[in-house]
C-alpha cells in the first residue's frame, strides 16, 4: 500500500527534495517554531513538549518533555548534548536525518537548548559518520551566520554555541553517561547513577545536561510550530508522533520508514518492505537491533500494532525500531552466537558480569556451532545470561543477555539440531567462527 | 609536530571546548591523520597538546576502534558482518575479499596498500554488503564492484 498518506515529520526531503538547503529550510517555515520559541518562556516550552507525549527515539522512551523539566534552572551553566552515536546493530535512521533535513535537527536542538537556557550544545556523532559531520559542520555555520546560533541570539539576550564532537568506535558512547565520559576525553565507561545527567555533579562536565538522540530532538520543531494537541493526532494513545522504522536483513525493500505509531510490522515487510526474497517464510523479528528480544513470527505479531506498549504484550521492546527480518533459513543459534559477538567487543569492560558473560557465551555458542557442542551447553548459557541481567553499571549486560535468553525461549529446537547423532554444523565462511583448536 | 603543520586546525578544535582534554579524540585523528597511525611520537605529541598524561592518551588510543596502534595498509578496509549485513552475505563477501587480496584477517598485503578487516555494525545495514575504506563508506557492493574499486585505488597509488 505505497499510496498511503502516511504523515511526515522527520523526512521531509520525502516532499522537499532540497530541504536540506539553507534557504529551502527556511523557505519552507525552517526555523519558525525556534523563532516561536524565544517568544514563549523556558517552562512553557517545555509544558508544551511534555503535552506533545514525546518519548526519546534512542531506545528507551522516555518522556522528553520530563527529562527537560528536570533540569535545575538555578545552575548558570547548563549543555544539551545530542546523541548522534547511532551504533545499535540494524539501526541506521539518525544518519538520514542528519543528511537530508539537518537544519531540522538543530533547530530541535535549539528549541531545546532554549528550553533549560544551556549554555551550549554538543551533537556527538559517531566516529564512522565522519563525512556527515563535516557536512554537518557547514549547516552549523549556516545557522550561526543567520544569526540562529551565537551571541545574543535574536535579541533574546540569550547566547548558545552548536559544536559537533566525533566518536571513534565504540557502541557503548551511545549509553549517556558513557557518551558524556567519552565528551569529556576519558574512556567511554558508563558512570554510576545517581547523580543523573540532569542533576549537577551527573553531567557533562559536571554541569546539568539533557541527552536526546536525533530523532527525538528532530521531532520537536513540529511540535512547538503545530502544538502538541496537533501532534497527538498522529499515531496512537500512549505512543504519540511517527517513528523512524529501520528495515534490515531478509526483506526486498531495507530502508528507513517513518510511520506513525500503530501500524503492523505486516505493513512495513510486507507493503512497504516489499516482503521476503524468493517468496521465502518469515521465522523472526529483532524489533529493536540486536539488543531487543527476538520474536518467533506468527499473524498475531504481524498484526500487531507497532507502539511501544504493544510491543510489551510479546515480551519485546519496540526500542529504536530497528527491525532486523529473518526469513525460515536462518539457524537462530547463529544469530544468538553473531550477536553475541558484538556485545564482546563492545562491552566496555568495567562490570565483570557482562566483561565476562560475553566472552564465555562466544566461546559456548562457538562451541555449539561447530557441533562440539552438549545439550547440557543450552542451559549452560541460559544461566551466565541471566547472571548478567540487573547487575550491570549500564543496560549493555541485559542487552547481552537478550540474544542468549529468548533464542533459546523462542526457538528452542534451533539449538538442539545442533547435539547428538547428525547434529548440524554450521560451517562460516570469514572468520566468524574459528575453526576446532584455534 | 603537528602543533605547527596543524595548528589551524587544532586551535578550532580546542576552541569547542572549556577543557582541552576533551579535544583527545580529535588530536588523536589528527595524529592516525599525519602518521598512518597512532604512533608513539603521535601519542607524546596528543598529550603535550591536551595537558594529558602520555599512558592516558595510549588508553583512549586503544579503547576506541578507529585509531589504529599499529600501521596499517595505505588502503584500511573494514568490512561490516555484523548480524544485519550477515543476512545478506556479508561474511562470504569478506572472506571473498581477503582470498582476493590474499591476505589473513587484520593482514595487510605484500606491497603495503590494503589491509582488511571485519567490524562491528556501521549503520548502513540496508545497504549491505558494506564497507569502509579510510573511513569512507562504499555501500551496496558485490565482488565485481569492490575489484574494481581496488584497481582504482592502485591506480590512485601509482602502484
Amino acid at each position: 500500500m505505497a499510496d498511503k498518506n502516511y504523515p511526515i515529520v522527520i523526512y521531509r526531503e520525502k516532499e522537499i527534495p532540497d530541504i536540506w538547503k539553507y534557504d529551502v529550510y527556511v523557505a519552507n517555515g525552517g526555523y519558525g517554531a525556534f523563532q516561536k520559541a524565544l517568544g514563549m518562556t523556558p517552562k512553557a516550552v517545555i509544558d508544551e513538549v511534555k503535552a506533545s507525549n514525546l518519548r526519546g527515539r534512542g531506545g528507551a522512551g522516555f518522556p522528553t518533555g520530563v527529562k527537560w523539566s528536570f533540569i535545575p534552572q538555578t545552575e548558570p551553566v547548563k549543555y544539551v548534548v545530542v546523541n548522534a552515536d547511532e551504533s545499535e546493530t540494524g539501526t541506521f535512521k539518525d544518519r538520514q536525518i542528519m543528511e537530508n533535513n539537518p537544519h531540522q535537527l538543530i533547530e530541535g536542538a535549539l528549541i531545546c537548548a532554549w528550553a533549560i537556557q544551556a549554555k551550549a550544545v554538543y551533537i556527538y556523532l559517531r566516529g564512522e559518520y565522519m563525512d556527515v559531520s563535516n557536512a554537518l559542520d557547514e549547516r552549523i555555520n549556516e545557522a550561526y551566520a543567520a544569526g540562529w546560533i551565537g551571541k545574543d541570539i535574536q535579541g533574546s539576550g540569550w547566547s548558545c554555541d552548536v559544536y559537533t564532537h566525533l566518536g571513534a568506535g565504540a557502541y557503548i558512547c551511545g549509553e549517556e553517561s558513557a557518551l558524556l565520559e567519552s565528551l569529556e576525553g576519558k574512556l567511554g565507561q558508563p558512570r554510576v547513577r545517581p547523580p543523573f545527567p540532569a542533576q549537577k555533579g551527573g553531567g557533562l562536565y559536571g554541569e546539568p545536561t539533557v541527552v536526546n538522540n536525533v530523532e527525538t530532538l528532530a521531532n520537536v520543531p513540529f511540535i512547538i510550530n503545530n502544538g502538541a494537541a496537533e501532534y497527538k493526532k498522529i499515531g496512537t494513545e500512549q505512543s504519540s508522533g511517527t517513528k523512524i522504522f529501520c528495515l534490515s536483513g531478509h526483506v526486498n525493500n531495507p530502508g528507513n520508514y517513518e510511520l506513525p505509531f500503530g501500524v503492523t510490522f505486516r505493513e512495513l515487510i510486507y507493503d512497504l518492505g516489499g516482503g521476503i526474497p524468493g517468496g521465502k517464510a518469515l521465522k523472526g523479528i529483532l524489533p529493536s537491533g540486536g539488543s531487543g528480544p527476538i520474536i518467533r513470527v506468527n499473524d498475531e505479531v504481524l498484526d500487531a500494532p507497532l507502539t511501544y506498549e504493544d510491543m510489551q504484550k510479546f515480551g519485546t521492546i519496540l526500542g529504536s525500531a530497528s527491525v532486523i527480518v529473518m526469513d525460515e533459513t536462518v539457524d537462530m543459534t547463529w544469530v544468538a552466537s553473531k550477536i553475541t559477538k558484538f556485545f564482546k567487543h563492545e562491552s566496555c569492560g568495567k562490570c565483570t558480569p557482562c566483561r565476562e558473560g560475553t566472552y564465555w557465551l562466544d566461546k559456548v555458542c562457538d562451541r555449539i556451532l561447530r557441533g562440539e557442542g552438549q545439550a547440557s551447553d543450552v542451559e549452560l548459557i541460559a544461566n551466565v545470561a541471566r547472571n548478567m541481567q540487573g547487575v550491570t553499571l549500564c543496560a549493555l549486560g541485559d542487552f547481552a543477555a537478550n540474544p542468549i535468553i529468548h533464542t533459546i525461549k523462542n526457538f528452542p529446537e534451533d539449538f538442539n539440531q545442533h547435539f547428538g547423532a547428525g547434529a548440524a554444523t554450521r560451517v562460516l565462511r570469514g572468520d566468524a567462527v574459528p575453526a576446532a583448536g584455534d | 609536530m603537528l602543533a605547527e603543520k596543524y595548528a589551524g586546525r587544532i586551535q578550532k578544535v580546542f576552541a569547542k571546548y572549556p577543557d582541552k582534554r576533551s579535544a583527545v579524540m580529535s588530536m588523536l585523528y589528527i595524529a592516525q591523520e599525519e602518521y598512518g597511525w597512532v604512533s608513539p611520537d603521535g601519542v607524546r605529541e596528543v598529550a603535550d597538546l591536551c595537558n594529558m598524561d602520555p599512558t592516558q592518551v595510549r588508553s583512549i588510543a586503544g579503547f576506541y576502534t578507529m585509531y589504529s596502534e599499529q600501521p596499517k595498509g595505505k588502503y584500511w578496509l573494514q568490512v561490516c558482518n555484523d548480524l544485519a549485513c550477515a543476512l545478506k552475505g556479508a561474511d562470504e563477501f569478506h572472506h571473498d575479499l581477503k582470498a582476493h587480496l590474499g591476505v589473513e584477517e587484520g593482514g595487510t598485503t605484500a606491497d603495503g596498500l590494503f589491509t582488511v578487516e571485519h567490524v562491528m555494525c556501521l549503520g548502513a545495514c540496508d545497504r549491505a554488503p558494506m564497507l569502509q575504506c579510510n573511513f569512507h563508506f562504499h555501500e551496496n557492493l558485490d565482488m565485481d564492484k569492490v575489484k574494481a574499486l581496488i584497481t582504482q585505488w592502485r591506480a590512485e597509488s601509482g602502484a
